[in-house]
């Protein structure tokens, strides 16, 4: 276990000296705070009190762009520059290895995401009597859930390429798919619509976390999604052995 | 220390290493030698467990390399032929995320240790990425020994150096070698003679030759070659070698000097010496050719020519 997190602390550390991880936060921070002011503005206007939707919907449409930037270097630059040999060298389980990577992104998206807090915290103070707080926890933790499983499916695809263009345009696709999958389910009848359904990582969030509601079987939607990124990231690892 | 039993691997159709069998034991240097692409890489990455073979076993301190893979690789030191290093990061942090990934009590005490031994510790805070070359190398080589390991392997690991550095590397090599055990490759054949105890002449993924290097030239070395060089024209010289007794095969190099060869057993250079100085001529240079390594590999690895049939035609191809 403490090989996971020395793993992790030093892909933490690396995002703060990455101008790629300083650009998706003044991304997410300009965009976020552009549109939060256009909502506020328009809602004294209208004399209407918006919901911390206002925040949410643009904050999870940022992530699904920006995530794959935070993700694609993992593995993808191990092998490039070769440390790679070192680190499957080193006493550690190919697993300890993908599972750090995948946290050490996790962090940080982690504290990007806790600056986005301030947001709700102004809304709350604009509003009379405050927003809803229920709401804002299950956003925020439907939120946290849905990067987790973003960051290990880009793990798991940095893991095959040494180029990180290449992972993250990979992993933008894969990501679009699966957030649009269902699209098509009402043409499908009642199994396949839902089969598509169930598979879509929108539906699994609009329809509960960003409303308000807290449903078991989302939850183990994200994890199982996190989980099967992770797995097949380190069989991939793994299958670079026999190469 | 080290046991390897019919190792194997393919890379796709084609066949890296072939069948390769050695040991090493504690306090041994094993020297690695091979033309580019023998399959030297291959097997260390297999024996660092960076990679399975093919079919084949090793054992390192009587741990399967496949099946003990992490306790294979807690005693083995690795650095790789170029140096993998993350240009990102300064010296100190790069060692102690070593350091801390094989769980190594009071790291960064260890880290300042490792740095003295191959003298970095000046530039302990500095960015990898505003390193020399020789300097890369030597965090290289504090990576693989920073766990003080019982098996060291390096991968060319003089490679790139100026001679100062080489010198140093080679030394600590040898100091390290007392008590471990240590494999490395090399195409420098003077620098396997001067640290390895044992030699491992490797072409094609298979081994070629196995002995001390001392005993490798000997037995390559059937006859002595000796270089000379005189003032003056050479060919005036060469009749004068010719006619010492013990002189075969006198061959003018297009730098206006000149090699001979003698039966080993026999030193013919006094006979010439005098020979030359009494006709007049002015001797310059005067010194046994060694064996360089491509003419040890031309040796091993020489394909037999198709022997030409009595009447002096070449055999018919089909």
């Amino acid at each position: 276990m403490r090989n996971i997190w020395v793993i992790a602390r030093r892909e933490f550390k690396l995002f703060f000296i990455s101008p790629v991880a300083y650009a998706v936060a003044f991304m997410i921070f300009l965009i976020l705070g552009i549109i939060f002011y256009a909502n506020v503005a328009a809602a004294l206007a209208q004399q209407s009190a918006p919901t911390v939707q206002i925040v949410i919907a643009p904050l999870v449409t940022l992530l699904l762009f920006t995530c794959p930037a935070l993700s694609m270097r993992a593995l993808a630059d191990e092998q490039r520059m070769g440390t790679m040999e070192l680190l499957l060298t080193a006493p550690v389980r190919d697993w300890e290895l993908v599972v750090g990577k995948w946290l050490g992104s996790f962090l940080f998206a982690l504290s990007l995401i806790a600056v986005t807090w301030v947001f709700p915290i102004i809304l709350n103070i604009l509003e009379q009597p405050g927003i809803d707080q229920g709401m804002l926890l299950t956003s925020y933790i439907g939120v946290l859930l849905l990067v987790a499983a973003f960051l290990a499916i880009g793990v798991a695809v940095s893991s095959f390429f040494s180029n990180q263009i290449a992972v993250f345009f990979i992993t933008l696709v894969i990501f679009l798919v699966l957030w649009m999958i269902s699209y098509p389910a009402q043409a499908m009848g009642s199994t396949g619509g839902d089969l598509l359904r169930a598979l879509d990582m929108s539906e699994h969030f609009y329809n509960t976390f960003y409303t308000g509601i807290l449903d078991l079987k989302d939850i183990i939607y994200y994890l199982s999604v996190t989980l099967l990124g992770l797995v097949i990231g380190t069989m991939s690892v793994e299958s670079k052995r026999w190469r | 220390m080290i046991k390897v039993t019919g190792l194997t691997k393919d890379y796709g159709s084609r066949r890296a290493i072939d069948n390769l069998t050695f040991n090493a034991e504690r306090g041994e240097i094993l020297g690695f030698l091979g033309p580019n692409g023998a399959g030297k890489t291959t097997t260390m990455r297999i024996l660092t467990g960076y990679m399975a073979p093919t079919s084949g076993t090793a054992q390192i301190d009587g741990f399967d390399i496949m099946e003990q893979s992490l306790e294979v690789r807690r005693i083995v030191g690795y650095m790789p032929e170029t140096v993998p290093l993350y240009p990102d990061m300064t010296v100190f942090d790069y060692l102690k995320f070593f350091a801390d990934l094989r769980k190594i009590p009071n790291a960064s005490d260890r880290v300042d240790e490792i740095l003295e031994t191959v003298h970095l510790e000046d530039r302990a805070d500095g960015y990898i990425s505003n390193l020399s070359k020789g300097m890369r190398q030597r965090v290289g080589l504090a990576q693989a020994l920073i766990h003080k390991p019982q098996v060291l392997i390096l991968d060319e690991p003089t490679i790139g150096l100026d001679p100062a550095q080489i010198l140093e590397v080679r030394n600590l090599v040898r100091e390290i070698g007392k008590e471990k055990t240590i494999l490395l490759s090399t195409h420098i054949l003077s620098e396997a003679q001067q640290i390895c105890n044992r030699v491992l002449i490797i072409n094609k993924g298979q081994i070629v030759a196995e002995d001390t290097p001392e005993k490798l030239q000997n037995r390559l070395t059937g006859a002595q070659r000796v270089h000379l060089r005189i003032r003056g024209s050479i060919d005036e010289a060469v009749t004068v070698v010719e006619s010492v007794p013990g002189v075969s095969t006198v061959t003018v190099k297009s730098d206006n000097s000149m090699e001979f060869e003698t039966a080993a057993n026999q030193d013919v250079r006094p006979d010439v010496a005098r020979a030359v100085i009494k006709a007049g001529l002015d001797l310059l240079e005067l010194h046994p050719e060694s064996l360089s390594l491509e003419e040890i590999f031309l040796e091993l690895t020489r394909d037999e020519p198709p022997a030409p049939s009595i009447d002096g035609t070449l055999p018919a191809g089909d």
